[in-house]
Parts: C-alpha cells; sequence; structure tokens
C-alpha cells in the first residue's frame, strides 16, 4: 500500500469520528450551544481544553524551533504551559461563579457598561480571527502535503470540514469531538518520538532520553549535540545566547495572553462546579504536558539526526572524522528518501557549491573555530545544505529516522487534529462576541433564541469564509500572527479580568481606558516593525534587535502593554468615583464558590 | 456582619496561597530557568545544568504541582470557611 493510501486511511478515518461525535452531540439549545449545558466532567475538559489551546503552531512547528535554536527557545515551552497556573489562581475560579457565557459579559457586568462590553468584543474578535487565519492556513499547508493537492484545493476542504462540526455542534460537539482530537494528537506526537528515543538513547521514555546517554557509547546524548553543532560552526544547544531581559518577557507575554485567550477561558464556563474550574486548568496542564515535555526531545533528536544525516561521523560526536554525504549517496539511497520528498516542496534543498560531490552542512558566518578550518580545508563555497525549513522538523523526524509508513500517517492526522481543533474553538468564541455580546447584548436584547442560535451559526459561517480568503494569500502571516494575537490577549483581556476580580476600586472609566492604551500601544509597536496590518513594506523601522526599543522583540511587548493597561486603569479609576455598590458586592460574591450552580442565561 | 468577616478572612486566606503559589511559579521558571541559571550551572545533570532542565522540563513539571496543591487547598479552604458547593 502506498504511503498516499495510507494518509488517506487515517486522516479519513478520524475525520469520520469527529463529524460523527459532532452530529451524536448535536447541540439544541443556546446554553448547549455555548457551554455544553455545564455537564462536562474536569478531566473531560482538560483533555478537550487541550486539544483547543495546542495548534499547528504546538504540533508542527514548535519542536522545530527549539531544534535550531536550543535553550535559548525554552521560552515557548515554559509560556505556553505557565498561563495556565494563572488561569487556575486568578481567572477560571471566578469567571465560572460569575456564570454567563462569553469573556465581554462579564467585563459588561463587571464594569457596569455597554461601552466596556463593545470594546471586550473588538478585542476578543482582533485576537481570535488573527489567530484563525494562522490555523487555516496550516490547515491548508498539511492538507495539500498530505493529500498532494494544491494548497488552496486543501484550504477549502478544511475550511468545509470545520464548518460542518463547529456549526452543527456548538459547544457540547466541539468538547467531545475535541477530546477525541487530543487522542489522535498525542498519539502521533509520541509514537515516532519513543521510537526515536529508544533508536539513540535506548530510552522509551522521550523526557529521560533527553538527558541519557547515547547508545554507540558517546557519552551523554546533549553534550554530544553541543559538541556536534558548534564544531560545524552553530550555537551550542543547551548555552544561553539571546537577550535575557526579552526572554524573560516573551515568556511572561506567552503566559499572561495563554490566560487571556478568550477561547481558552470560555472552557471554564463548561465545569459544573467551581472546584472544578480549579481542577480543569490543572487537568488540562497536565494533558498539555504530556506534549511538551515530549517537544524538547523531538527537537533536539531531530537536530541531531539531521546533523548525523549530513555528518556520519557526528554520530559519534566526531563530525570530521568521516566525509560529508555525498550528492550521490542523496539523490539514489534508500533512507534518503525524505530529503527528495521534502525537495519538492521547496521546504529542503542542497546545493554542490564547489563541486566536490559532497554536501557539507555547517554555519558558513563562522570565521574562527573546526568549521572555519574544515572550509578552508576543503574549498567549501559556503553551506551546501541551502535550504531547512524548521516547519519540517516534527512532520519529517519520523521519515528521517526509517519509521514504518503507518506511523507517517498518524502523523498527518495528528497535524490535522491540532490545527482543526484550534481553529473550531477559536471559531465558537467568535460566534458567542457576535451573536451574544453584539447582536443580543447591544443591537437587538429582543432577539429569540432561535435566532441568537441562527445569527452564531451564520457569524462562524462567515469568520471561516473570511479566515479562509486571507488564508490563502497570507500577508506573510503565520509566526507573525501567532505573535500578535498572544501579545493582544496579554495586553487587553488579561489585565482588566484580573483587576475585575482582585479589585473593587477599578471603575468602567479606568477599565476602557485601560483597554485602550494596552492593545492600543501594543498593536502600534508591532505594526511600527512588521508592518501596517501585516503588509510588508510598510513598516517604519526594520525588525531587527538594533531597532527595538531596550531591546524588547515585537512578540515580548505584549507583556508592557499589560503594564501599561494595569497603570492606566489604576490612576484613571482614582481620579474618578469608586463603583456603584452594587458592582463591589458583584465582585464580593463571585470570590466565593458557594451558589455557583444557578447559572443565568439572563 | 459576621458573613462578611468570614469572607473578608477567606478572600484574605485565598491571596495568601495565590503568592506563596506565584512565588514559586516565578522562582522556577523567570528564576531557576533564566535569570539564575549561572548560579546552578554547577550542578550537572544528564549532559547540561539544571537551569536547562528547569527550562525545559522541570518548571512545566512544578506549574502543574502547583495548580493541583492549589485546588485542593482551596477545597479545604472552602470547606473550612462553609463557602463549598
Amino acid at each position: 500500500m502506498s504511503q498516499f493510501t495510507l494518509n488517506l486511511i487515517f486522516i479519513g478515518l478520524s475525520f469520520a469520528v469527529y463529524i460523527g461525535i459532532a452530529i451524536y452531540a448535536r447541540a439544541g439549545s443556546t446554553a448547549e450551544f455555548y457551554a455544553a449545558n455545564r455537564g462536562v466532567h474536569p478531566v473531560m475538559n482538560g483533555m478537550a481544553t487541550a486539544a483547543d489551546w495546542m495548534s499547528a503552531a504546538s504540533f508542527i512547528s514548535m519542536a522545530g524551533l527549539i531544534a535550531f535554536t536550543g535553550y535559548d527557545n525554552s521560552t515557548y515551552l515554559m509560556g505556553w504551559t505557565g498561563g495556565y497556573v494563572l488561569l487556575a489562581m486568578l481567572l477560571a475560579p471566578y469567571l465560572r461563579k460569575f456564570g454567563k457565557f462569553t469573556v465581554p459579559e462579564f467585563i459588561g457586568d463587571r464594569f457596569y457598561s455597554g461601552t466596556a462590553r463593545i470594546i471586550g468584543v473588538i478585542c476578543l474578535l482582533i485576537i481570535s480571527i488573527t489567530y484563525v487565519i494562522g490555523q487555516m492556513t496550516g490547515v491548508g499547508v498539511t492538507f495539500s502535503r498530505y493529500l498532494e493537492v494544491s494548497n488552496s484545493t486543501g484550504l477549502w476542504i478544511g475550511a468545509a470540514i470545520v464548518f460542518v462540526y463547529a456549526v452543527l455542534g456548538g459547544m457540547k460537539g466541539i468538547t467531545y469531538t475535541q477530546v477525541a482530537q487530543y487522542i489522535v494528537l498525542i498519539i502521533a506526537y509520541t509514537i515516532p518520538a519513543v521510537f526515536i528515543a529508544l533508536q539513540l538513547t535506548g530510552n522509551v521514555l522521550p523526557q529521560t532520553g533527553l538527558f541519557g546517554s547515547l547508545n554507540n557509547g558517546s557519552g551523554k546524548f546533549l553534550a554530544t549535540l553541543d559538541k556536534v553543532v558548534t564544531d560545524l560552526g552553530f550555537n551550542s544547544y543547551t548555552g544561553h545566547h539571546k537577550s535575557t531581559l526579552d526572554m524573560v518577557l516573551f515568556t511572561l507575554a506567552l503566559m499572561i495572553g495563554t490566560a487571556g485567550l478568550p477561547h481558552v477561558i470560555i472552557r471554564f464556563f463548561t465545569v459544573p462546579k467551581v472546584s472544578d474550574a480549579r481542577l480543569s486548568a490543572g487537568w488540562a496542564l497536565v494533558f498539555i504536558a504530556l506534549l511538551y515535555t515530549v517537544a524538547p526531545a523531538v527537537g533536539s533528536m531531530s537536530r541531531f539526526n539531521l546533523t548525523t544525516t549530513m555528518w556520519p561521523g557526528a554520530a559519534t560526536g566526531e563530525t570530521f572524522s568521516q566525509p560529508a554525504v555525498s550528492l550521490d549517496q542523496i539523490q539514489n539511497d534508500p533512507d534518503k528518501a525524505w530529503m527528495r520528498n521534502w525537495q519538492v516542496t521547496g521546504l529542503l534543498n542542497w546545493e554542490d557549491k564547489n563541486g566536490d560531490g559532497l554536501i557539507q552542512y555547517y554555519n558558513d558566518t563562522a570565521t574562527t573555530g573546526p568549521a572555519a578550518e574544515m572550509a578552508a580545508s576543503q574549498n567549501l563555497q559556503g553551506n551546501e545544505l541551502t535550504t531547512v525549513n524548521n516547519d519540517i522538523m516534527v512532520l519529517a523526524n519520523p521519515e528521517i529516522a526509517n519509521l514504518p509508513g503507518w506511523v507517517i500517517a498518524i502523523v498527518a492526522a495528528g497535524g490535522l487534529a491540532a490545527a482543526l481543533s484550534t481553529a473550531a474553538g477559536l471559531l465558537l468564541a467568535i460566534s458567542g462576541a457576535v451573536s451574544h455580546d453584539l447582536i443580543k447584548g447591544a443591537i437587538n436584547p429582543a432577539i429569540s433564541e432561535k435566532g441568537e442560535l441562527l445569527a452564531a451559526r451564520i457569524s462562524m459561517g462567515v469568520s471561516i469564509l473570511v479566515a479562509t480568503l486571507l488564508g490563502l494569500n497570507p500577508p506573510g502571516f503565520a509566526a507573525q500572527t501567532v505573535a500578535l494575537a498572544f501579545g493582544l490577549a496579554a495586553s487587553s483581556i488579561f489585565p482588566v479580568l484580573m483587576m475585575g476580580i482582585f479589585s473593587k476600586r477599578v471603575n468602567k472609566q479606568g477599565a476602557i481606558w485601560g483597554m485602550l492604551a494596552g492593545i492600543l500601544s501594543t498593536l502600534l509597536y508591532i505594526f511600527t516593525y512588521k508592518g501596517w496590518f501585516f503588509i510588508s513594506g510598510t513598516n517604519m523601522l526594520e525588525d531587527t534587535a538594533a531597532n527595538w526599543l531596550f531591546g524588547i522583540s515585537p512578540a515580548s511587548f505584549g507583556t508592557i502593554g499589560a503594564l501599561i493597561n494595569f497603570g492606566v486603569a489604576y490612576l484613571v479609576s482614582n481620579a474618578t468615583e469608586e463603583p456603584p455598590i452594587e458592582v463591589q458586592e458583584l465582585v464580593e460574591s463571585i470570590r466565593v464558590p458557594r451558589g455557583a450552580g444557578d447559572a443565568v442565561a439572563h | 456582619m459576621s458573613d462578611r468577616t468570614s469572607s473578608n478572612a477567606y478572600w484574605q486566606a485565598n491571596l495568601r496561597i495565590i503568592w506563596i503559589c506565584l512565588a514559586i511559579w516565578a522562582l522556577v521558571s523567570y528564576g531557576f530557568a533564566i535569570i539564575l541559571r549561572p548560579l546552578l550551572s554547577g550542578i550537572r545533570i544528564g549532559g547540561t545544568d539544571l537551569g536547562f532542565w528547569f527550562a525545559q522540563q522541570g518548571a512545566i513539571l512544578v506549574f502543574i504541582v502547583l495548580i493541583f496543591f492549589y485546588a485542593a487547598r482551596m477545597n479545604k479552604l472552602d470547606r473550612d470557611h462553609g463557602v463549598d458547593e
């Protein structure tokens, strides 16, 4: 059976399961549509949250980022997990006690202001739509790679599938579908990692393999990896090379961004009790950690395997003890077939610049050290592995390690599960904001339950269409989009929610001006370096560390935006009147768990 | 007003637990894994140093423990103050 048929079978089977669940669990009422009737067990909810949270970026991209940078990109690992501590302690239990359906609803009630609610809706829409465009792009790329269709065809197939189960199912359908998707994606991520950890270190667990010793007796895996990459002129894998300040701010922006993402927060409205909201955050992190503690092993081992493919001597740490891989081997050896497959996509490429029949992979900007000496003695004209896209590492990993075809097919299904589950969760947050907060909350409060449900489904359909159209011609998006979504969530939603719970003094003026100051300063900073609305060429300053204010990268600025939000809200609130007494009583009541059962729809 | 005093004591106790947890949260991630990593570089683990382990695994494991610790302490606190569900 060909690899293509295998991929098709695995992807088709997993999709049949998702759509079947969505149809079986079809939502009947608005309450079910938004919050699954509050009947979801914390472990189930944790699993669904994990699937919701781990997108194509976590599944496909993150390990590759770690692979080529090493220690410095640990910020992703800590940043995308540490936010759950903040959620469990600072937001989730109180928002569940509040007992409404959406984030803007809380903002509107706590700050007794329709304006605050509308600003909340706008922040939420900007965050979710930018995020969903990135997901749809990921869906398109993965579909086209594995179904061997064009990128735009892949994108439309993906859009149709998201539409079917998100629009029909609502939260209840999505919750159980996402449980299934979590199971698919975690199996897909773990199986190749276990195989590779066994091959390299003899450890079954990738987590211990990372810190274990190589099977071939050449010492600790990480020590060998460090030696091999520095021999080739690259930065050491475990060393600290980036600015400490920027690492701290970037990690913090990802953490508070996580805690401010509306589609993650909305999850904690769906548990039966306040104490379950705390537990749900814990279970979500357990299920996320199953992938996040495997990711550094996947990253480092794929880097090692790539390097030993290029330099067979590197397997024992003596990189230059054997000649580099030859052009003939790459073009003909069966175990190098993955290189030829990926060359077709344009994401991997090589060129024998000096015509010696060998492909030497090294850092050609290093002027001293073993790599420079080797380059001089072999008369090299530059690095001959000309293109290695970070994003191919996870998908190519099983092929690099020569794992069987069914493992590759599972990885394909897992990557799609990751992208689709996040897209669906985001669409639900968007449709809730439009139908519940915008239409029912502001434009037409008399709308019937049926009308509201219809509006929710129409807004989902429109969002999918917009995201797909933008995904067809992404204006250089992907990583920037994700960074913007996190920075914006960090600078707008998180501070206003936290102050609404932990301060009785912050009033409506404080919340409104705080949100505006936070989100606008962050947008301004990002657009200055990335171009207005991400249109390339319209940036006012070049996006390099030398231009950044105090060396703070645009992706890290969400932390500063959050501080601005807190500061402005505090000052404005203290200069204006106290919130009314009934609002202060509302704050008192959300701080205690008792009485959370009586959730109301208005 | 005994209700009000009790709920105030409950809230203060909650805040104290949050402060302790967040101090540990910051110490393992921003501390051990980034800023204090040079101080821990003498402690070797699996071919690298303890700070690297915290950055790539340790911090995540501590985060999980913190959330379950917090959830358990709060359940007890809820019962002690009679505000459980």
